[in-house]
């Protein structure tokens, strides 16, 4: 118990520290592949700290909702980080939220962001809650039945003994995780503001969706969102690496085990920055009417890997 | 490792299905083909691995054919074809794409749900494969229904017959050898045949399709 | 609560406190309909009604775990009896009544005290006499009592629909009502009836004892289902639910919500699990059909409204989908005999019960409020009143999260366990019902992300952003007594999300009589987490959530505040440096609905009006037409009334002529009987 504890802590500023480095290593292998000159590593701690430091401006019509929303929705993304087994499986936080938990920890961080986007009550701030909510209800059973697809395997929806049970079996192909894959790979390009939906870098005011939402947020606030924004590319890259390369998590959680994961965590992140930089860079960015269509898409193939794990598993 | 093998037949089969999938829904002629390509491949692939595991050598053989002709010949004739008649425009589809998604999701259960009784009687390799074979035909005989263009029909079409071939591997080890060269000849002809219609029709008149394009607003 | 058993407390008279407490609701109703002032009566008189509310929830409470009790009312008539009983199932409802009817009366005490003394005085007799039926057809043991209370409950909410009787929409919608409800009520009383074994006995009792001489269940269903299905504004008899609800005063929209749809779940399970002891699975398949169209139909429709207490009204549809849902996949886990999935379902499902009386009533109460204070229902002339309506809208924001089932609400909880019966489906014996349930679970995940975007709509529109109209700018928030019922459906609504442990251990018993089994022992042990089957599966722990939740961003901010001593500055919006912005700036509620009509396009009759560009005097328009009201009722209208032209062709000069055919028939009938 104690040592699930550490592991936990452990697992928590791993969290915390490492995702922005995510962030900065994906904007690192973009700038490489695009012939630029790429920032440091570092560089998404260095805005940060430099958010943190400057002066909070806050609209005058702002109601006390959007004061507090920046530090509820990092609060929501760090749980979500602790609850995904990155280390070990031994996780006594576990039994506080499940898979489904997980989806409505991730929803009620979008409602709550939306909502403090159309508190200024500005054109911008309401029109990107609108299209984030768009993305938010496409993507959300999405997501959920990938992790079902999942949890039907494992015959619980506990993140943890999913993980275990997808670990610890004897090396078995499963033909719904290719749908599976393909579904969660759009459904975060989507979630996380990627390009073939929305465009990180960009703040042209036609076509952005999560700019639009953090455009009255300043200073420590917008250092809270920023931060919380890369806890979420962090949490997804995390399930992608649960569900499907989970091995090279601590066997058992003495300590020295625990040390040993975080190497194989962070060069599996690695591994999957760079990849999400190159699809990155190969694709272009698709007109916000397709975006349903292309979320709709997930949505079915998602169906279909479940389906098909019915079919064979059974 | 038998058991792995079937596993991966499996997930192959699976990934046919995702690429059948993906010709539904994809807009451009030339990415079609590809998708066309790549889904022949993993035919490749899945009869190779078959023949593999049961000792039949003429799966071999047929493996090899599927390559030359439906991973390399007929992927490239259909670009020559679309290079000279400058056909790479997007597909029109007769029923919108979210409404066909959602057909062929149905079919998919559809096809599930009659292959569990039939592989259930079935002793050879892999009796789930049967199930998303169906599914792959059906959803290529609902691609040939949805689309007015002639590429992408004929694109259904073989993406049909892919189909056919899945099961045939999946459930009775390949269909003889005669049959298969049979079908080969076939396709192969058919497709020649599309290409002398096709550049007869294009110089007749420019688009086949343009009156039938009016009517998207989208 | 449920573990409190007291030796002594079987003998209590906990049936006959309950039927006291219908009677003294309606002594409040006489005594306000005969009051000389009703403005300053309605305090007292709905306060007092508030508080025969709460003894009714705790006499119900008591009653939860105990054996039912029943009671005969023998009125001279051999055969002819009033029977009551209350059993866990009766219980739990009138507890849920009790609770919710508390938090409304109070919030009346306020809200009827204005207005004009006719009205006040009429409302203030029907409301409770409203109340009173409801709580009667909750213990009615017996097809008259039963179907007496039934059309009582019908006919007092129809009253209240039409107190604005002099708008021609609200009288148009009570009489759509009236007879949608009426159609309903015969074809329950025709489902009870042949229910009936014994002519002389039409106890349910005497049903539940000869339940194996009857045959002819299917039709008794189908009957239940169309008539309840009809009071619970399931798709396609939902068309009166959307006018009806919006036209009554809000504490009645709040208590027709909450409570009068839920007296049709009540009716059906009593019908289909209690009285009907077999089940085949299409029963199940059928209800899990309708529910899933009600869900995701009425979310549809909800996304798209610019009125807001059609929203709700549209949003109760979809909820009512969800719970007819869970009662379906109950019913067809209990035709293959899989117990303890049924009772699971149905723990979902009554849990889905009271997370939606509670939440809605508090989102009806609090657009009753935001009506009385601005005069507008319009979401386009609405916004930015969490300012000037700071209890409303803070109260608001735990009913909307609710009902955006996200954690740790009570609208969650409901979801959570409806998903996890689907996730532990072991798996059904026909292979296309199992193919089609991840399905059904899809869907059921889409209507509830959904249901997340319209309620984002809901409370974003009326309650953030810059004031749209006058009315919104210069208004007050509730008063004293519309706050107290404000806060105690809150605290209630917010409890059952967050304890949910209590929740069903007070619907155990009601799940424990239907279907046999209860919950896990697992579950029933461990009251901080919330585990359906087995702690490895699945495990659920809100408190322990929300304070991670709190607990992390409060110390953050205190950590940052160590650092970084930023500053913070008021300033005007920033608005990406455009200098010009208005409310009018702002997407309105049709702009917001606007994302779901591109999608779900082709479910919506829509009919649209684009202005040209060049156009001086821009005009756009839209309007969407619901399908089912177009393709069912409108034809049975026009059916009807070519009927009746038939018949005024027909009409004959005198009345002598009128009756003679009847007069004959009646002859031919007593004739044909005798003989």
């Amino acid at each position: 118990m104690l040592h699930g504890l550490a592991g936990q802590a452990l697992a928590f500023v791993a969290a915390l520290a490492l995702a922005p480095l995510l962030s900065g290593w994906v904007a690192q292998c973009r700038a490489w592949l695009q012939n630029r000159t790429a920032p440091p590593l570092w560089q998404p701690w260095l805005v940060l700290h430099k958010r943190l430091l400057r002066e909070t401006v806050v609209a005058e019509n702002a109601s006390p909702l959007f004061r507090s929303v920046p530090a509820l929705v990092f609060a929501c993304m760090a749980i979500v980080c602790t609850i995904i087994p990155t280390l070990s499986t031994d996780l006594p936080l576990a039994v506080v939220a499940d898979a489904v938990v997980l989806v409505g920890l991730l929803a009620l961080a979008r409602v709550l962001l939306s909502l403090a986007a159309m508190d200024v009550g500005t054109a911008f701030g309401t029109l990107g809650a609108r299209r984030d909510m768009m993305v938010g209800f496409l993507a959300e059973p999405v997501l959920l039945m990938v992790l079902f697809t999942a949890a039907l395997g494992a015959r619980s929806t506990s993140l943890a003994s999913i993980v275990d049970v997808l670990a610890h079996r004897e090396l078995a192909i499963m033909p719904s995780l290719a749908f599976a894959g393909v579904a969660f790979t759009m459904v975060s390009l989507a979630e996380n503001g990627r390009i073939p939906v929305d465009n990180p870098t960009t703040h042209l005011e036609l076509t952005m969706i999560h700019e639009a939402l953090t455009l009255e947020y300043s200073g420590q606030h917008l250092a809270l969102i920023e931060w919380a924004a890369t806890l979420k590319l962090f949490a997804y890259s995390c399930i992608g690496i649960a569900l499907f390369c989970p091995w090279g998590l601590a066997a058992d959680d003495t300590p020295l085990a625990l040390l040993l994961a975080v190497p194989a965590l962070v060069a599996k992140l690695a591994i999957g920055g760079m990849l999400l930089a190159i699809a990155e860079t190969v694709s272009a960015k698709m007109r916000i009417f397709r975006v349903p269509e292309y979320l709709g898409i997930a949505f079915v193939l998602a169906v279909i890997g479940m389906l098909i794990h019915i079919l064979l598993g059974a | 490792m038998n058991a792995l093998a079937l596993q991966f037949i499996d997930l192959l089969a699976a990934v046919s299905l995702l690429l059948a999938f993906a010709l539904l829904i994809q807009r451009r002629f030339s990415a079609m083909i590809d998708f066309y390509a790549t889904q022949s491949l993993v035919l490749v692939i899945t009869t190779s691995l078959a023949g593999w595991m049961t000792g039949q050598r003429h799966l071999y053989l047929s493996a090899a054919l599927t390559f030359v002709l439906k991973v390399v010949l007929i992927p490239v004739l259909m670009h020559t074809l679309l290079r000279r008649l400058h056909l790479d425009s997007t597909v029109d589809t007769v029923v919108k794409l979210p409404t066909t998604l959602l057909m062929g999701l149905l079919l998919v259960i559809f096809a599930f749900g009659v292959a569990r009784p039939i592989a259930q009687l079935s002793t050879a390799l892999a009796s789930g494969t049967l199930g998303i074979a169906l599914a792959g035909v059906l959803i290529g005989f609902l691609m040939m229904i949805t689309r007015s263009r002639a590429i992408p029909q004929v694109l259904a079409f073989l993406a049909m017959e892919n189909g056919v071939f899945l099961a045939a591997t999946g459930v009775t080890h390949g269909m003889p050898m005669v049959v298969e060269l049979g079908i080969a000849v076939d396709v192969l002809i058919g497709i020649l045949i599309l290409g002398v219609f096709l550049s007869h029709l294009h110089s007749a008149a420019p688009s086949p399709g343009a009156t039938a394009r009016e009517g998207d607003g989208a | 609560m449920g573990a409190i058993l007291l030796p002594e407390m079987a003998n209590w008279p906990l049936l006959q406190g309950l039927l006291v407490s219908a009677s003294v609701w309606c002594c409040l109703g006489l005594i306000g309909g005969i009051q000389r002032r009703p403005g300053h009566a309605a305090h007292l008189l709905h306060a007092s009604g508030a508080v025969t509310a709460a003894a009714v929830a705790l006499l119900a409470l008591l009653a939860l775990p105990g054996e039912p009790r029943t009671l005969t009312i023998d009125h001279g008539m051999a055969g002819f009896a009033l029977h009551f009983r209350l059993d866990a199932l009766s219980a739990l409802f009138a507890a849920l009544l009790g609770l919710v009817s508390a938090g409304v009366s109070l919030f009346s005490a306020g809200y009827f005290s204005t207005g004009d003394d006719a009205s006040g005085r009429r409302i203030c007799v029907q409301y409770h006499l409203f109340i009173a039926s409801m709580l009667i057809v909750l213990l009615a043991d017996d097809t008259a009592t039963f179907m007496l209370a039934w059309e009582l409950m019908s006919i007092a909410s129809f009253l209240l629909v039409v107190t604005d009787h002099r708008d021609p929409a609200t009288r148009r919608a009570g009489y759509l009502y009236l007879l949608i409800a009426h159609a309903g009520a015969l074809a329950i009383l025709a489902a009870l009836l042949l229910l009936q074994v014994d002519p002389m006995n039409t106890s349910f009792e005497a049903m539940r004892e000869n339940a194996d001489l009857r045959s002819g269940s299917s039709v008794v269903f189908l009957l239940a289902l169309a008539g309840f299905g009809a009071k619970a504004g399931l798709l396609p008899l939902h068309a009166w639910l959307p006018e009806a609800h919006p036209a009554a005063p809000s504490p009645v929209s709040a208590l027709m919500s909450a409570v009068m749809l839920k007296t049709a779940v009540y009716g059906l399970l009593r019908v289909t699990l209690d009285l009907l002891q077999v089940q085949s699975w299409w029963w199940g398949a059928l209800l899990l059909g309708l529910g899933l169209a009600s869900a995701l139909g009425g979310v549809l429709f909800a996304a798209i409204q610019t009125d807001m207490k059609r929203l709700l009204a549209w949003s109760s549809i979809e909820n009512m989908g969800l719970i007819f849902c869970g009662m379906g996949l109950a019913v067809l886990f209990s035709s293959h005999g899989m117990q303890p999935m049924a009772a699971l379902a149905l723990t979902a499902a009554l849990c889905h019960v009271v997370a939606h009386a509670l939440f809605k009533s508090l989102l009806f109460l609090g657009t009753g409020a935001v009506l009385h204070a601005t005069g507008e229902r319009n979401l386009g002339r609405l916004g930015g009143l969490i300012c000037t309506m700071p209890w409303v809208g803070w109260l608001m924001l735990i009913a909307t999260l609710a009902s955006a089932a996200l954690p740790p609400s009570a609208g969650f909880v409901a979801e959570w366990l409806l998903l996890q019966c689907f996730l532990f489906t072991p798996l059904l014996p026909d292979p296309f019902l199992n193919l089609l349930i991840p399905v059904v679970a899809a869907v059921i995940i889409l209507a509830s992300a959904l249901a997340g975007y319209t309620m984002v709509k809901f409370f974003g529109i009326i309650f953030l952003g810059q004031v749209r109209g006058d009315a919104a700018r210069a208004c007050q928030d509730a008063g004293r007594w519309e706050r107290a019922g404000l806060v105690w459906l809150a605290i209630a609504c917010a409890l059952a999300g967050l304890v949910p442990t209590v929740l069903i251990r007070l619907i155990d018993p009601a799940v424990r009589q239907l279907t046999g089994r209860g919950a896990s022992e697992e579950l029933l042990a461990t009251p901080w987490i919330l585990v359906p089957v087995d702690i490895d599966q699945a495990s659920y722990a809100p408190l322990v959530l929300l304070l991670g939740i709190v607990g992390t961003a409060g110390g953050l901010v205190i950590v940052l505040r160590r650092l970084y001593p930023g500053r913070i500055r008021r300033s005007p919006p920033w608005n990406c440096g455009y200098e010009f912005s208005s409310s009018r700036m702002q997407d309105s509620a049709e702009g917001f609905g606007q994302p779901i009509r591109h999608i779900f396009g082709q479910i919506f009759g829509i009919r649209r009006e684009l202005p040209s560009p060049f156009d001086h005097a821009p005009h756009y328009e839209v309007s969407v037409r619901d399908r089912i009201w177009e393709h069912a009722y409108l034809p049975i209208a026009r059916a009807i009334r070519s009927i009746s032209a038939f018949a005024e062709r027909l009409h004959p000069v005198s009345i002598t002529a009128c009756l003679m055919p009847v007069f004959v028939a009646m002859l031919a009938i007593i004739a044909w009987a005798v003989l």
